[in-house]
């Protein structure tokens, strides 16, 4: 197939990492020990990746393993938001239930419909993307929700005082966090094709397949990503919420954000 | 005879802060008429403790009663209704004054309440942000008033304004506890608490200075 990568061609596409490794050297950028280890641990992990997959495709591998591996790209997904978005109390069981909702949604519309056969080949790739562009969404969301609370804390305690329950003083904030999340991500398909020739597209005209075909699986693959993370956002930010007030409709007071502390 | 209920009163009230307490074992007991001044330098408590009164905070230890009624036991957003508050900077939201007013869910007519508040009725259709901060202030008032509240809490209702504005404020709470509304009123302003406080309470480090 005309997508074959030789290891010979693999090592040759180093030679633009080496590109980078002279350039940061003469320019002091200080950026060669971590481009080393960013190549490495790129190298390893996905030959792990590769090889475990290479197993979980396999027609006679139960398909139980499948979403076992899902099951575990959603725990170490959740740990990863709860590392990088720490400012909001309980992010960790927060983000497990907007994975969940998203990686079900998501997955079930691309099963249910038969717009992929439910396979070992198809289980975990799928679920990479959805997961993976759901745990981008949901930090920025996080960060966004936390941020917007702190900075409207006048406003919402002006809400609160007039004796409006957290739910409703907050939703016009909320509102807000939502279209500044999903915006992009419309605008993003907007621009499709035009500008941007994206991944998995490009990923099956490289391995041979009509472009047409490929465009088809692409555009339905975005529109579910878009859901998902749409879905993702959405719980977030309504489950998230909950944790900024006490029962007794009280801000909380909040650590604006831990990316600028220390 | 029975001494009145006191408006409200506070027993042994701490609230905790990061290197000392905000509030330390405060007790003390408010009128329930006129206008009560709560004064003090800036970072003395004061503001922690009018937002006790309705609820935007809570004590780490200690009671804070209403009408002789523990605050915990009241629903909250009942209280904080009968309790209004006017904020040190004026806090107004998206859209006109009527949309503003509309927020509070008001019990009276909007251009009766921005009367009270001293703003003609044609205020309603203005864009909030374009008003001045004494305009603002009033507008925060008139939108106070609009549930109807049985006492009123303001936080440096003045600070942030001009002293022909502030003259204004004063006046108008004046007015609102001469028709019977009690108001407590924050201030670090040793003169504005003199020549509006029926009575006037010191704080200073988190604590009772004199009463």
């Amino acid at each position: 197939m005309s997508g074959d990568v030789s290891w010979w061609g693999l090592a040759g596409s180093l030679i633009m990492v080496a590109a980078v490794g002279v350039l940061s050297f003469r320019q002091r950028l200080r950026l060669e020990r971590d481009l080393v280890v960013a190549v490495v641990r790129s190298l390893a992990q996905l030959l792990l990746v590769g090889a475990a997959l290479g197993i979980i495709v396999d027609p006679d591998t139960w398909i139980g393993w499948s979403f076992a591996w899902v099951v575990g790209m959603i725990l170490f997904a959740a740990l990863t938001i709860t590392r990088r978005a720490p400012q909001l109390p309980g992010v960790f069981g927060v983000a497990l239930v907007a994975l969940i909702a998203s990686a079900v949604a998501g997955l079930g519309l691309l099963f249910a419909l038969g717009i992929f056969p439910v396979e070992g080949r198809t289980v975990v790739p799928l679920a990479g993307m959805v997961v993976g562009n759901s745990l981008a969404a949901s930090v920025v969301t996080v960060r966004r929700l936390v941020d917007a609370v702190a900075e409207r804390r006048a406003d919402l305690e002006a809400r609160l005082a007039l004796g409006l329950p957290w739910q409703q003083a907050v939703r016009p904030t909320v509102r807000n966090v939502l279209r500044t999340g999903i915006a992009p991500d419309v605008e993003r398909i907007k621009a499709l094709g035009i500008v941007v020739l994206p991944g998995a597209m490009t990923g099956l005209i490289l391995a041979g397949v009509d472009p047409l075909d490929a465009v088809r699986v692409q555009l339905a693959l975005m529109y579910v990503i878009l859901g998902a993370v749409t879905t993702t956002a959405t719980v977030i930010a309504l489950l998230g919420t909950r944790r900024l007030f006490t029962d007794d409709h009280r801000l909380l007071p909040l650590t604006r954000d831990a990316r600028d502390e220390g | 005879m029975m001494r009145p209920v006191a408006l409200f009163e506070l027993e042994a009230v701490t609230v905790a802060g990061v290197q000392r307490p905000r509030l330390d074992a405060v007790s003390l007991s408010l009128p329930s008429d006129g206008i009560t001044v709560l004064e003090g330098p800036s970072g003395a408590g004061k503001s922690t403790l009018l937002r006790l009164l309705n609820r935007l905070e809570a004590p780490t230890e200690g009671t804070v009663r209403y009408r002789g009624e523990d605050l915990t036991t009241r629903d909250v957003l009942a209280h904080r209704r009968e309790v209004g508050m006017v904020f040190q900077a004026p806090v107004l939201f998206p859209g006109t004054v009527a949309d503003n007013l509309e927020v509070a869910r008001p019990l009276d007519p909007l251009d009766a309440l921005l009367e009270r508040a001293g703003l003609p009725a044609a205020f309603l259709t203005r864009d909030a942000g374009t008003l001045s901060g004494g305009e603002a202030q009033r507008a925060c008032l008139a939108r106070a008033l609009g549930t109807r509240p049985r006492v009123l809490l303001m936080d440096e209702p003045t600070s942030a304004l001009d002293p022909a504005a502030s003259a204004l404020i004063e006046q108008l709470a004046r007015g609102l506890a001469a028709e019977g509304v009690p108001i407590v009123l924050v201030s670090h302003d040793r003169g504005q608490a003199r020549r509006l406080g029926d009575r006037v309470v010191e704080i200073d480090e988190g604590r009772l200075v004199a009463a």
